[in-house]
């Protein structure tokens, strides 16, 4: 069929129009982004790979148990020994990175969405659209606003990684019961001692899973930014996928899941702890 | 009641109305309009319609009604929790429903606390953190919060739990914690809503008890919900009866009893059948004269008797263990025979029952007997206190003292 309503060309001249009058603010961005990517993964590669598997297992031990403290000793360790460590590390600092701005917009959105009808009503068909999107699509515009590297990866990655953080968190202000609130308001609360002492601490456990969610979107999202040279374990699957290298993308692969798993059952554990008590 | 003391909350034509033509249901509802009318015109629902009381100091004040009567709205409408729609609340004489937001916030941290059917508490937190909260709110420092939460904590008899988490409490234990909250805000206004309609029966029992201990030390102003006419007669100094956001009646439980003013008021309290409800517990002379098995004589039981007045006293032993009755009439003739002691006129064979038993079950015991009834304790049977035949009989016909006199004169003569 003959195209008839050409969407996309709007969307091509908005992005043009983007990319034409904001290009210092992206350049900025572009700037401080990539210094502070950059600065994360040198102290992540500067420091001796033993030193971090010995915090990571410490980590893991003292939140989620020893059998996920062997198992990440041991993960860590392969990963080293199958050549992956500084590709590992790059990613992993681009995981945080990403996760803590993917957070710092999350966190507040859903606060707001929970508290307004109106900001529901807008940000709800907006992660729709944020989570259905097929996510190489974002790598257009993260090109076309900051070229290639590792700050548009981050950008198409917090974009993607985003929508379950902001979701969790309206469900679990949703989630605080009535009784508890009410209780709050008779004595005196402010609406700000209110979000801060009842409702953010009762509504922990369900924004701990959010960020669980956020972390391991990243994480799938970090190997497609390899395409669009944001470095890390994306571009060795990349490499064995291009030069069709088995060997080379189950070790890379490989690698991804091990990251996977250790952050995973770190946050969780996290989530965990909070409902325990 | 003592009438001159000084009106703490006074409700002035309070309304309140759910829906967004607030407005215009307002003005049907001035016009008369009933609640089916104003709901079909403008999908508005009537909470409260345009009540007006007075609550005094130190009152314990209940306002009874089932669910959907506008009990619960009506209390919130006295810390503002819920904004009342029209009409004003005044307490200690300055209108609460003109202050501004944080004059408000102020009168909630000091003036009036709360207590939650749900409790409310802060699963998070331990208990003595949870008690602190509104001190924590009101900004106070952490020493002196930790002070007042223990008094509060101790008051309420959960010495111990401090460091628990709510989670590990029962329910009873948890609504403790909920009012010790509320008391260690001082505030001299204490909200209850359905305070004690989540707890089983027996802590339900207990609680009241210790809200009714609690009221005659601190004195405070208590507005308390509640569903349960047997609660609100239990609590309430008066009751105030509402159905369909409409407070029907206002007044002692003995006059809402009495006189009932409103068919629906009769009706609810028809559905009290007194005879479930009144218990051996309530009914009891309780501490009675006794005669002391192995201690007393005749001769100083018949003294008891006469310094009484009585023709019957029950015995115990020297464990105060009931142990049956003696009749004046015996103990005559056994200080006649000169006995040492009251083992050979002693009735045994007679009925006793624990204090939950009710009038209802207790009337069949005394038609076999003419002795009164021992109320005991369950396990060890320790005397607590008698029921007479009389006062039974009251409380089964509500016939007074003389009608009763009358009665049995009659039946002995003829």
């Amino acid at each position: 069929m003959e195209k008839t309503i050409d969407i996309g060309q709007y969307v091509a001249v908005a992005v043009k129009w983007l990319t034409d009058n904001l290009r210092p603010f992206f350049d900025f961005i572009k700037v401080t982004g990539n210094t502070g990517i950059e600065s994360l993964e040198w102290v992540f590669v500067q420091t001796p790979f033993y030193i971090i598997i010995a915090l990571f297992t410490f980590i893991a031990w003292k939140q989620a148990g020893k059998s996920i403290a062997v198992f990440t000793l041991l993960g860590l360790t392969l990963i080293y020994l199958m050549g992956f460590w500084e590709e590992t590390m790059q990613t992993l600092a681009l995981i945080l990175a990403s996760t803590f701005i993917a957070l710092v917009f999350a966190v507040p959105l859903g606060i707001w969405a929970a508290k307004s009808l109106t900001a529901n009503r807008i940000i709800r068909p907006l992660l729709d659209l944020m989570q259905t999107m097929p996510a190489f699509v974002y790598l257009i515009p993260a090109v076309l606003f900051f070229s290639i590297g590792k700050l548009p990866g981050a950008f198409a990655t917090i974009i993607f990684a985003m929508p379950p953080a902001v979701r969790l968190t309206t469900l679990g202000i949703e989630q605080v019961p009535k009784d508890v609130l009410e209780a709050a308001h008779s004595l005196g609360a402010t609406s700000k001692q209110i979000l801060f002492k009842v409702e953010l601490p009762l509504a922990m456990k369900t924004i701990l899973t959010g960020i669980n969610q956020t972390i391991l979107l990243s994480l799938s999202m970090v190997v497609i930014a390899g395409m669009i040279a944001a470095g890390g374990l994306g571009e060795k699957v990349l490499e064995g996928i291009n030069n069709l290298d088995i060997g080379l993308g189950f070790e890379s692969g490989l690698s991804v899941v091990i990251l996977a798993i250790i952050l995973d059952r770190i946050t969780q554990a996290f989530g965990n702890k909070e409902l325990s008590k | 009641m003592d009438e001159n003391r000084p009106v703490k909350i006074k409700i002035e034509d309070l309304v309140l109305i759910f829906g967004k033509k607030k407005e215009k249901a307002l003005q049907m509802l001035k016009q008369g309009k009933t609640k089916k009318e104003i709901l079909e015109a403008t999908q508005c629902t009537i909470g409260v319609s345009g009540a007006s009381f007075e609550i005094l100091e130190n009152e314990f004040f209940v306002i009874m009604g089932l669910s959907g009567s506008g009990k619960s709205t009506l209390l919130r409408c006295l810390n503002r929790l819920i904004e009342p729609t029209a009409g004003s609340v005044y307490i200690n004489g300055d209108d609460i429903t003109r202050k501004t937001h944080k004059e408000l916030l102020d009168l909630r941290r000091t003036e009036m606390s709360m207590v939650f059917q749900k409790f409310g508490l802060l699963p998070h937190r331990t208990i003595i953190e949870n008690i602190a909260f509104g001190l924590e709110i009101r900004g106070e420092d952490a020493e002196i919060r930790k002070e007042k939460a223990q008094i509060a904590l101790d008051t309420v008899g959960l010495r111990g739990f401090e460091d628990q988490y709510p989670a590990q409490l029962s329910g009873g234990m948890q609504q403790r914690v909920g009012l010790a909250r509320a008391l260690t805000n001082s505030p001299e206004i204490l909200l209850m809503d359905e305070a004690f309609s989540a707890l089983d029966p027996l802590i339900k029992t207990e609680m009241q008890d210790e809200l009714i201990a609690l009221q005659e030390k601190f004195k405070k102003t208590v507005v308390f919900i509640t569903h349960d006419l047997d609660e609100a007669i239990k609590l309430g100094d008066r009751i105030a009866i509402m159905k369909d956001g409409v407070v029907e009646q206002i007044g002692s439980a003995e006059e809402i009893l009495t006189n009932p003013a409103t068919e629906y008021v009769e009706a609810f309290v028809k559905k009290v059948d007194r005879k479930t409800i009144i218990t051996a517990g309530t009914l009891m002379h309780a501490k009675p004269t006794v005669a002391r098995l192995g201690k007393d004589g005749p001769e100083g039981t018949l003294r008891k008797m006469r310094a009484t007045g009585l023709d019957v006293l029950p015995v115990v032993n020297d464990q105060q263990i009931f142990m049956g009755f003696v009749w004046v009439k015996d103990a005559i003739q056994c200080a006649k025979e000169k006995e040492k002691t009251i083992h050979k006129i002693l009735l045994s064979d007679v009925p006793s029952v624990t204090t939950e038993v009710t009038v209802e079950e207790m009337l069949p015991l005394i038609s076999a007997t003419r002795s009164p009834i021992a109320v005991v304790d369950g396990e060890e049977k320790r005397l607590l206190g008698i029921v007479t035949q009389n006062s039974l009989i009251i409380e089964a016909t509500r016939f007074d003292e003389q009608d009763i006199q009358d009665l049995k004169e009659q039946a002995n003569n003829s």
